[in-house]
């Protein structure tokens, strides 16, 4: 009985890695695959000879700007949407009036509300906030959608506190300043790490909101970036695929940083 | 801003009504000092600003006519007349509600499966959820980008793969009546490890005395899939579908980098139809009327999904202890 079980189970494993690691395959050696090589011989061959070519040329065309403006954005974001969503679910779990409930309700009515329904008046606000074209625009906004989630997986984590904690610290006479910053802080840690890792995702992921709020090139992201040199060299693929890859080498080195928190902050943000 | 923050009130409020006491007499003295609305404040007011004023702003920009540069002028209810006669609405609803469907269908088993596979103690377990992972390592535009090039008619795999079989090379991403599926397709290898992910956290929480009582009953493999692991899943096969729903109204930034919403319509869902309404043809008016009816979509879509979820009973949940 177990050894039938293994054997589909096997075979779709083996498939989905194949579907997983051929286009990555081909990413990384088309971007290390010489630029008429390519234009000869297509993608398919086994490459006779590597460059490093494409990776100069993307970073030529600005890319260590790119990434240093998503950088800023990205850690600017999570820093704002941690700053603001801890206090709010500190509040929402431990004061349980009604004012606080209704609150409690419009941010879960935040998860309804997509980014691009709401682009058009969010131009119009940040233009009369004479926020247009800047790194600021893009941050304010992306941490505002990043809230609903966060305060969500937060709240869910404070809910786990027992109730005990609390009362010990308020008898010792703690302020809520007291108790946030020793108790709440410190134990809802896989809380904000999962809140920060998928606050950040949408960060550096994000395309509407550059898109819409920013144009001069000074201010542009990775991901406009990207389609900026796909659009400007339509055929240079080797280009963009080392674009692609110099753009994901921060992300995986965050990632053989971040493991192993990530895997626990999920299950603790949706483990239940 | 300020008005958001004048709007906000401030300071203890009602808890006395609501709330109980927490346990015995010492209850009361420390009860006066629990975090008020103030702590409230810096969510609430990005929160306002960005996502619940600019509800309200679009629903008075769908009653004018805006170019977005100038001063919007009142227009009645022009837009919302030309929206009831725009046959790209029904078009773009259609797609959506396809495209979440489908991807739903596809994305939901394979990131279950995997996710409850790499829970498990196998051998090389490590190296393969590694692999599973890479997708997460690049952006939505890398991926979408990325596939564009390697589906490329003229030098993409499958071409030179056609090609080097002497068969018609296919225009995957130029066929209107596969085009969508291949969006899905893109879009499953995006997000399927996320889900991944999720589940094996989840998996892994599951007490293995369930297992060792399943398997001293006899229960097969499968049986055992069935009979413990989904029940036990089921709040995250809950919240990885509201994830995957909601999320599914973003899928259009994919969509408009991979194949802009073509060819011809066949990919243009309704967000799309929405933001080149309004910033490819600086129509911003429509564009509102468009996005108002997103709003209602998603907010019709999530009410649904909370209810049949465990978000909205995070309270009685409490409530009860």
């Amino acid at each position: 009985m177990r050894r039938r079980g293994k054997v589909p189970a096997a075979i779709a494993l083996v498939l989905w890695l194949l579907v997983v690691a051929i286009p990555v395959y081909f990413i990384v050696v088309t971007s290390l695959r010489p630029a008429d090589a390519y234009l000869s011989h297509g993608a398919l061959p086994v490459p006779t000879q590597l460059s490093l070519d494409n990776y100069g040329r993307a970073l030529r065309l600005g890319f260590s700007g790119f990434l240093r403006n998503s950088a800023i954005v990205t850690v600017a974001t999570i820093v704002l949407t941690l700053g603001a969503a801890l206090p709010a679910a500190y509040a929402i779990v431990r004061n349980r009036s009604r004012l606080v409930r209704v609150w409690l309700s419009v941010f879960l009515f935040g998860l309804a509300i997509p980014a691009q329904a709401v682009i058009v008046p969010v131009y119009l606000i940040i233009t009369r906030l004479k926020l247009y074209d800047s790194l600021t625009a893009i941050v304010l906004p992306t941490a505002a959608f990043s809230l609903p989630l966060a305060i969500v997986v937060l709240t869910s984590s404070l809910r786990d506190i027992p109730d005990e904690l609390y009362q010990s610290m308020e008898l010792d006479g703690a302020g809520n300043g007291r108790v946030f910053t020793r108790l709440v802080l410190p134990l809802s840690r896989p809380g904000l790490i999962t809140v920060g890792i998928v606050a950040g995702l949408n960060a550096w992921n994000g395309i509407l909101f550059p898109l819409v709020l920013t144009q001069s090139s000074r201010w542009r992201v990775l991901p406009l970036g990207l389609w900026n040199f796909q659009g400007q060299h339509g055929t240079d693929v080797p280009g963009l695929m080392a674009a692609v890859v110099l753009s994901a080498l921060p992300m995986l080195a965050l990632y053989l940083f971040g493991r192993r928190h990530l895997l626990r902050g999920l299950a603790a943000g949706f483990g239940r | 801003m300020n008005t958001a923050t004048a709007s906000l009130p401030r300071g203890r409020d009602g808890s006395r009504r609501r709330g109980r006491p927490p346990g015995g007499g010492t209850g009361s003295a420390a009860y006066r000092q629990r975090p008020g609305l103030g702590w409230l404040v810096p969510a609430g007011v990005l929160f306002v600003v960005f996502a619940l004023l600019p509800i309200v702003v679009v629903a008075y920009l769908s009653l004018t006519e805006w170019n977005g540069l100038g001063a919007p002028h009142w227009a009645g209810l022009a837009n919302w007349r030309s929206l009831l006669h725009d046959t790209e609405v029904p078009h773009g609803i259609r797609i959506t509600v396809l495209l979440t469907a489908v991807s739903w269908l596809v994305q939901t088993p394979l990131a279950l499966l995997l996710g409850v596979w790499s829970a498990g103690p196998q051998r090389h377990r490590a190296v393969l959820s590694a692999v599973f992972f890479l997708p997460l390592l690049l952006s939505l535009a890398a991926i979408a980008l990325s596939w564009q090039a390697l589906l490329d008619p003229n030098f993409g795999v499958p071409a030179a793969l056609a090609n080097a079989l002497h068969v018609p090379a296919p225009n995957l991403l130029g066929d209107p009546h596969r085009a969508l599926y291949v969006v899905v397709a893109v879009l499953a290898w995006q997000w399927v490890p996320f889900h991944t992910l999720i589940y094996q956290g989840a998996a892994r929480q599951i007490p293995t005395q369930l297992y060792e009582a399943a398997a001293l009953d006899g229960a097969t493999r499968v049986r055992r899939f069935v009979s413990v692991t989904l029940p036990q899943l089921r709040h995250t096969i809950v919240a990885s579908s509201v994830l995957m729903i909601v999320g599914s109204l973003t899928y259009f930034e994919t969509i408009l980098l991979l194949t802009g919403g073509g060819p011809g319509d066949a990919t243009e869902v309704l967000p799309l139809h929405m933001y080149r309404t309004g910033f490819v043809g600086f129509d911003m008016g429509y564009a509102s009327a468009l996005a108002l009816l997103l709003v209602v979509v998603g907010a019709a879509l999530s009410v649904l999904i909370v209810r049949a979820s465990g978000f909205a009973r995070m309270d009685s949940d409490r409530e009860g202890l």
